[in-house]
């Protein structure tokens, strides 16, 4: 990157030109998520910096957004926060019981999408696969599908889930799947499968196929190789794909806002409520915790991969 | 080697005195069938998850039984009659009974919905003769026209017949803006009622807008992070990961705090002197809105597959190229930027793919203009209660997306997409 020497005076110009561009365009991809943190600290209910805030007074800033995500919608603030009254706040504040619900989904269409995904990895990147494009273009799709058809098509299919296997008989024992919580989480396991499928793909094409072998002659069976030796060494992959699987869970607002009821409500689907009513900036408040927890499962990635290289020996350069 | 494997092969046995050939044909298969075994778990939980209720998606397009189900009677008589024929006793008392019947089991305002589609004002006319349904008495012909004159209209009966059949493509060529005429031939619809065609060109074209924009502004960034040593570039790395990763939602509610004519741009803008106070820009709730938001938002998906063509691109390459005598402009043209080509195709097709088919951003900053298809699809769904019509939409998106997602395998290869 450095300008070489022989360099013209217009290069040198070009270069600096372009260094400045790319700054703003950094600015551009990074100011609109930090931006909203300062804001977050608002004392007034305005989206913008007011004068007291731009002269650092500490008047200017206040927790009171925050305060509000644990009172929404009718738990009293003006008496003493005891026990009593954040055992009121667990069960009755709406963002929490949304947060219980994001968290509650995310873990179980994260588990199921990381178990069904990883197994399904290690059969894909067989040589031996058979149909392994179109089977591959398959399980990636959801990520592809817009996602207004997929919750549409799920709208449907959960009002009567058995309906096309009505000549069972059994479409009345069926029920139905929308509102409720295995509706969701079947639906954000899916969406959540090709990130696992794409991050354990990968790690499995580094992955010597001669130290399963090795397992083998050595009398290990299937499940203990698969354990001791394949597991170890994929780790990280998975581990990243789960946490791709948790977070379009995390974010997903769409499906929820078809299939779900009242009950399933969760974080994304709580804000889009709170962004098409009144937007206040207690969304700000709820936005800057989860830009919070972006930065830690960014940190926990960089933090697997750096591990990842050094385990192959992939220096840095 | 050909000799022996040609000659021998018959003769190769294994230890169990099968022939080896055999012997390895079962064993591949078995191996096969492993391989396959691993992967069918999944396979069947997305087929039963996302393919099924898609395919159901798309039998909605082309199904539509609120008037067969429900009127059964002149259903039948339609299917008895040839098309044109002039209603007959028969017809009249089998269309009286069956909005008896419908009134009664309050099923008729479906019924008046599904002509409604194909024949505007019929509603109406369904909901107010059901409610005087009880007191309907042969001859049925002289009720039915005593309750509204409109039911003589030969058009409606026309109307009628063709719906009275629960697969219709009528509802594909509604997404379409044509309709059939009182023959049934296929017209265009009037100029004032065509908005889906419009609606399908703006949204490609907004997404070909967006993708341009963020080729504009990936291709430097994904250079610079090429070029720069490898502990410079995992830093910047960083600065397109952390919005990668940051909820959707957050993002579109900073763009709507930033961009608001109370917002901090504006602001500043006035602050600065730029613009007046009473001339604040209307950055937001409108197609300016959603452009700025997308392309902040899709802008990761391009700077990652640049960048991982771009940094195994060898620097020597176009020190050759200057070496030979080339300006630095012919050199980045002529030697580097086709090497990126690659990179360039991946990342454009999948930001089109996916602005094509976006919804959330478009829905809470795009106001009136800024809206795509997706959203006509939720308000069909959510508001009009269309659902054959959004269905039909939602068929035509997918349509074109996975032809896009066809082209992407073929180009790029689903193997080689990469996040981050």
């Amino acid at each position: 990157m450095a300008l070489p020497v022989y360099a013209s005076p217009l290069e040198r110009i070009w270069h600096y030109t372009r260094l400045v561009i790319c700054a703003l365009i950094f600015l551009f991809l990074i100011a609109p998520i930090l931006i909203i943190i300062p804001l977050s600290f608002n004392a007034e209910p305005y989206f913008t910096f007011t004068e007291k805030m731009l002269a650092f007074d500490p008047s200017g800033y206040s927790l009171r957004w925050y305060d509000l995500l644990l009172t929404q919608p009718s738990i009293p603030n003006d008496v003493p926060r005891d026990a009593a009254w954040w055992g009121q706040v667990w069960t009755e504040s709406a963002w929490v019981r949304a947060a219980k619900n994001s968290v509650l989904i995310g873990f179980f269409s994260t588990v199921v999408a990381t178990v069904l995904g990883t197994i399904a990895a290690l059969g894909l990147s067989r040589p031996e696969m058979p149909y392994r494009r179109l089977i591959m273009a398959i399980l990636i799709s959801p990520m592809i599908v817009p996602i207004i058809i997929t919750a549409t098509g799920l709208f449907f299919f959960y009002s009567s889930p058995c309906a096309l296997i009505g000549w069972t008989g059994l479409e009345p024992y069926c029920g139905r799947l929308t509102s409720s919580y295995t509706g969701v989480v079947l639906a954000h396991a899916t969406l959540g499968i090709p990130f696992v499928i794409i991050t354990v793909t990968a790690t499995l094409i580094g992955f010597d196929q001669s130290l399963n072998r090795a397992a083998a002659s050595l009398g290990a069976p299937p499940t203990t190789t698969f354990f001791k030796v394949t597991m170890p060494l994929i780790l990280p992959g998975v581990i990243s794909g789960a946490l791709f699987a948790f977070v379009t869970s995390f974010d997903e607002v769409v499906v929820v806002l078809f299939v779900a009821a009242h009950d399933q409500q969760t974080i994304p689907r709580q804000m889009w409520n709170g962004i098409r009513e009144q937007i206040s900036p207690a969304i700000l408040s709820v936005a800057t915790i989860l830009v919070v927890i972006s930065i830690g499962m960014l940190a926990t990635l960089e933090i697997l991969r750096r591990r990842s290289e050094r385990l192959r020996g992939v220096t840095p350069m | 080697m050909a000799d022996i494997s040609a000659s021998d092969a018959g003769l190769l046995k294994t230890s169990d005195g099968r022939p080896l050939k055999s012997a390895l044909a079962t064993a591949q298969q078995r191996s096969k069938r492993r391989a396959f075994l691993l992967v069918l778990p999944l396979l069947a939980f997305v087929i039963i998850t996302f393919i099924v209720p898609i395919g159901q998606l798309m039998h909605q397009a082309i199904y539509n039984d609120g008037f067969s189900a429900n009127m059964p009677r002149t259903t039948a008589w339609f299917a008895e009659t040839p098309p044109g024929t002039v209603p007959d006793d028969a017809a009249w008392e089998a269309l009286a009974l069956d909005l008896k019947d419908a009134a009664a089991a309050r099923s008729v305002g479906v019924v008046g919905t599904r002509v409604n589609y194909e024949m505007s004002g019929t509603r109406s006319l369904f909901t107010s003769t059901a409610r005087r349904a009880d007191d309907f008495a042969p001859p049925y012909r002289d009720a039915l026209l005593a309750a509204n004159e409109k039911w003589d209209d030969p058009n409606l009966w026309g109307t009628m017949r063709q719906v009275s059949d629960a697969y219709s493509a009528n509802f594909f060529l509604a997404a379409l803006d044509m309709t059939r005429d009182v023959n049934g031939d296929i017209v265009a619809m009037p100029e004032d009622r065509q908005i889906y065609v419009n609606l399908f060109v703006k949204t490609f074209l907004l997404a070909a807008l967006i993708t341009f924009t963020c080729f504009v502004l990936g291709f430097p960034i994904a250079h610079l992070l090429a070029t720069l040593p490898m502990k410079w570039s995992n830093l910047l790395m960083i600065l397109v990961l952390l919005p990668f990763w940051t909820s959707l939602l957050v993002r579109t509610t900073s763009w709507m705090v930033l961009l608001q004519q109370q917002g901090v741009v504006n602001n500043t803008l006035v602050a600065a002197g730029v613009i007046g106070d009473e001339s604040r820009l209307q950055m937001i709730y409108n197609q300016t809105g959603t452009i700025i938001a997308m392309t902040h938002i899709l802008l990761p998906f391009m700077i990652l597959p640049l960048y991982s063509v771009m940094r195994p691109i060898p620097p020597s390459y176009v020190r050759a190229a200057r070496s030979l005598g080339a300006t630095s402009w012919t050199a980045f043209r002529r030697v580097y930027l086709p090497q990126t080509l690659p990179g360039v195709g991946a990342g454009s097709l999948l930001v089109f793919i996916l602005a094509v088919g976006y919804y959330i951003t478009p829905a809470l900053v795009g106001g009136a203009s800024g809206q795509l298809i997706s959203n006509l699809i939720a308000f069909h769904m959510q508001d009009s209660l269309n659902w054959s019509l959004a269905s039909a939409l939602a068929a035509l998106l997918l349509g074109a997306v996975l032809v896009l997602y066809w082209i992407y395998d073929r180009l790029v290869g689903i193997d080689n997409l990469k996040l981050g």
